[in-house]
């Protein structure tokens, strides 16, 4: 069996001393978290290592000894070996270094007395029952920050067993606390570590850290103000049509997310957070900056004075394009009668909207100036105004469509009824299928008198239903384009992709493997970097689950329904699923 | 360290070097040969004649400096992520095999797959077009169910002797 050890870079030029660590079980191998260096007395160093052992909950153990020839210090050999009587271990390792070989020797006592070597091999022969080490540097302060990819959780019961590589970078990164002690502190215990290579720390991280417990506890109660606000609210049934009502309503619960005060607990809530965050500020930036685009130059008042034009200007075709089907549209000769009620009707309508806007005519500059304001939200807020404001200024098309459909509907379900009646079927509710029945001579009189009568009036009708549906199609069009931006500026992990970048050890896929140059009589040196995550692999793991915009039916469903003329939503708002 | 004569399936001429760092840790490193400064020249020229050609007749100099953008990118495209300069495979006892690619431009990608992980290496043949291969893969246990799921394709073909001293390291 080969015995593998996992030995920390930092601790390369380390002082003599012991060496502590953890076993790792199932496996033969063991990993090095640090070096405990002379003086010390065993009794403090057994009471250290089970305080941290409670703290922790990694099983940490006095591995072996660590000797670094220095000049003046000899005879350290023979106190070496005294301690392994001190320090009981099923394997007890002596780890050293020589003056002028890069590489370690290694020796390994087990507790029946043998000694095991790693001999250099003689006449090239393979002994494939010989035991062998195998030494793996690592640097530690990467693989203690790193998380290892497909994420799985530590307190997590699964029955896929931990494979040794993952084992290993979770012992060094739960084993934090024996971190906090260094050499260069006044303490009865003298260790070495990463930190002993220069202490890494920021007092404005500190300041921040200690500020944003309060800073939650507040915004989390100014969420809970909002909360209640928005349940009031939610009684208006118009709140749920309006995007911005919706898109609101979704960054709360964001920020609930986020500004919760507790600590995240995994690696995925912690990147959760931290993307949902670093998205938000993404959010504002760009919102400042169309504010600022626009607010330049009066442009929004420009914008306010376009408004009324345009709207008139839709007001103009539409009337237009209503006289022509009046007329003979297309060539196609529709019924008279029908077609100047149809026509009419809908005139007036476009008639009593224009003045409406008219009326609303000299507010509309002042109301879209505090509206624009309304973008220091965010650019998705920005976004969801222009939505709501396409669907109010096209509120008139949205009604043409809904007349329309429902002649059209109710005129296709009599045709088809009547159509049964001509021959001689009847719709069975109970038994929910088409069964034979006897009509009397009146009953079949009128019921094809109708049957002609609406079959003749249908092009007029399917006309006005097209022409009506296409242009419900296009506006419905834009304001899907609008929603999907929308959701690409909720959903985009700014922060993961920012991580890959500059920080790539942090997500880790997996390692890299490179053999460090080989001396004769020492064991192998192999030096283990983190291998990171590809960047289609960072793009899928971490997408924030948010409401996505899908249609809702497919295109044959759709298909369908156009031409039953059922009234189609085809934008559904999936509800926020946590995965 | 075997260094014979091998060929891959295109006939190019390539190389196998094997190097034993220890009794149980073991390097081959197969070597593709360089990019082939004849052919960049017969490209370019013949992308850049076809452009002059075009601005002959249309007189628009944007042809040209699209021209000259298009070479630049796609050589910078094929050397960084289409020819592969040598892939090494590193196999160590009871840890593990770890597969790297290396590209003409420098880039490394690189896969290491654990010894729990790891099935068997098998030779396997395949029918290419006209012929049949051989070629020697790596089957991956399922996490859930110890049966065969992934199989991974590491090297380029090799002969089958090379495929046998490479087998035979296991």
């Amino acid at each position: 069996m080969v015995l593998k050890i996992f030995f920390p870079q930092c601790c390369n030029t380390a002082d003599s001393g012991l060496l502590v660590g953890h076993w790792i079980p199932g496996h033969n191998s063991a990993v090095v978290l640090a070096v405990i260096h002379y003086p010390f007395i065993p009794g403090q160093v057994k009471k250290y290592l089970s305080e941290l052992q409670s703290q922790t909950q990694v099983d940490l153990t006095v591995l072996g000894s660590w000797s670094m020839p220095k000049e003046g210090k000899e005879g350290m050999d023979s106190f070496l070996k005294d301690l392994s009587t001190i320090f009981p271990q099923k394997c007890w390792l002596q780890l050293s270094r020589e003056i002028g070989k890069r590489g370690f020797i290694c020796q390994v006592v087990q507790n029946n007395g043998k000694l095991l070597q790693d001999r250099e091999q003689k006449n090239g022969d393979e002994s494939s029952e010989g035991d062998k080490i195998i030494l793996i540097h690592y640097d530690q302060r990467k693989v203690m920050l790193s998380q290892l990819h497909p994420v799985q959780d530590v307190s997590q019961k699964s029955d896929i067993e931990p494979s040794e590589l993952r084992l290993v970078f979770q012992t060094v990164a739960q084993s934090q606390p024996l971190f906090f002690l260094d050499k260069y502190d006044d303490g009865p215990l003298k260790l070495t570590h990463w930190q002993s290579e220069g202490r890494e720390a920021s007092i404005i991280a500190e300041l921040l850290k200690q500020a944003s417990v309060p800073v939650c506890i507040f915004l989390t109660w100014l969420l809970s103000l909002w909360h209640w606000f928005c349940m009031v609210l939610k009684m208006l049934f118009i709140s749920s049509k309006l995007s911005t009502c919706v898109q609101s309503g979704y960054r709360a619960v964001h920020f609930k997310t986020v500004f919760s005060p507790k600590k995240a607990a995994t690696h995925m809530e912690f990147m959760r957070k931290a993307n949902i965050f670093v998205s938000f500020l993404l959010d504002i930036a760009l919102g400042l900056l169309l504010i600022s685009w626009l607010y330049r130059e009066n442009r929004i008042s420009k914008l306010a004075d376009t408004l009324v034009p345009v709207a008139d200007r839709v007001a103009k075709e539409l009337q237009e394009l209503l006289e022509w089907l009046m007329g003979a549209p297309a060539g196609l000769k529709m019924n008279r009668a029908l077609d100047q009620v149809l026509g009419r009707f809908f005139l007036y309508h476009i008639h009593l909207w224009s003045s409406y806007i008219h009326l609303m005519s000299p507010f509309i500059e002042r109301i879209l100036w505090y509206v624009g304001l309304s973008a220091c939200l965010g650019l998705t807020f920005a976004l969801s105004v222009l939505s709501d404001i396409v669907a109010l200024l096209t509120f008139h098309i949205y009604c043409f469509y809904v007349y329309g459909a429902r002649l059209y509907c109710l005129k296709i379900y009599g045709l088809s009824s009547l159509w049964r009646l001509f021959r001689g079927k009847k719709w069975n509710v109970l038994r929910q299928r088409v069964d034979s029945c006897s009509y009397d001579l009146d009953q079949l009189f009128i019921g094809t008198l109708l049957f002609t009568i609406l079959l003749f009036l249908l092009p007029t009708t399917a006309l006005y239903y097209l022409v009506f549906t296409l242009l419900r199609l296009v506006v419905v069009l834009f304001q899907g384009v609008i929603h999907l931006s929308v959701d690409f500026i909720n959903s985009f992990h700014l922060f993961a992709i920012g991580l890959r970048i500059c920080r790539p050890y942090r997500l880790a896929e997996g390692v890299k493997f490179k053999v460090l140059c080989q001396e004769p009589g020492t064991p192998l040196h192999l030096m283990m970097e983190i291998n990171p995550l590809k960047c289609s692999s960072v793009l899928q793991c971490y997408r924030t689950p948010t409401y996505s915009c899908y249609p809702k039916d497919s295109w044959a469903a759709l298909c369908k329904k156009l031409f039953v003329g059922e009234l189609i939503y085809p934008w559904k708002q999936k509800t926020d699923k946590t995965d | 360290m075997a260094e014979e004569e091998f060929t891959d399936i295109n006939g190019n001429s390539i190389s196998l070097d094997c190097q034993t760092h220890s009794a149980f840790c073991r390097e081959f490193t197969v070597t593709s040969p360089k990019l082939s400064l004849r052919k960049v020249m017969v490209y370019t020229c013949f992308v850049w004649l076809f452009a002059y050609a075009v601005f002959f007749f249309t007189e628009n100099t944007a042809v040209l400096s699209s021209a000259i953008i298009l070479t630049l990118v796609g050589m910078m495209i094929h050397i960084h992520f289409v020819k592969v300069d040598h892939e090494t495979l590193l196999i160590i006892g009871s840890l593990g095999v770890q597969l790297s690619s290396s590209y003409a431009s420098g880039r490394e990608s690189t896969i290491f797959i654990e010894m729990s992980k790891l099935k068997d290496i098998v030779i396997n043949e395949a029918v290419y077009m006209h012929s049949i291969i051989y070629y020697l893969c790596i089957l991956i246990k399922d996490p859930a169910d110890p049966e065969t799921v992934a199989s991974v394709v590491p090297l380029f073909n090799v002969r089958s002797s090379c495929c046998c001293s490479i087998a035979k390291a296991k």
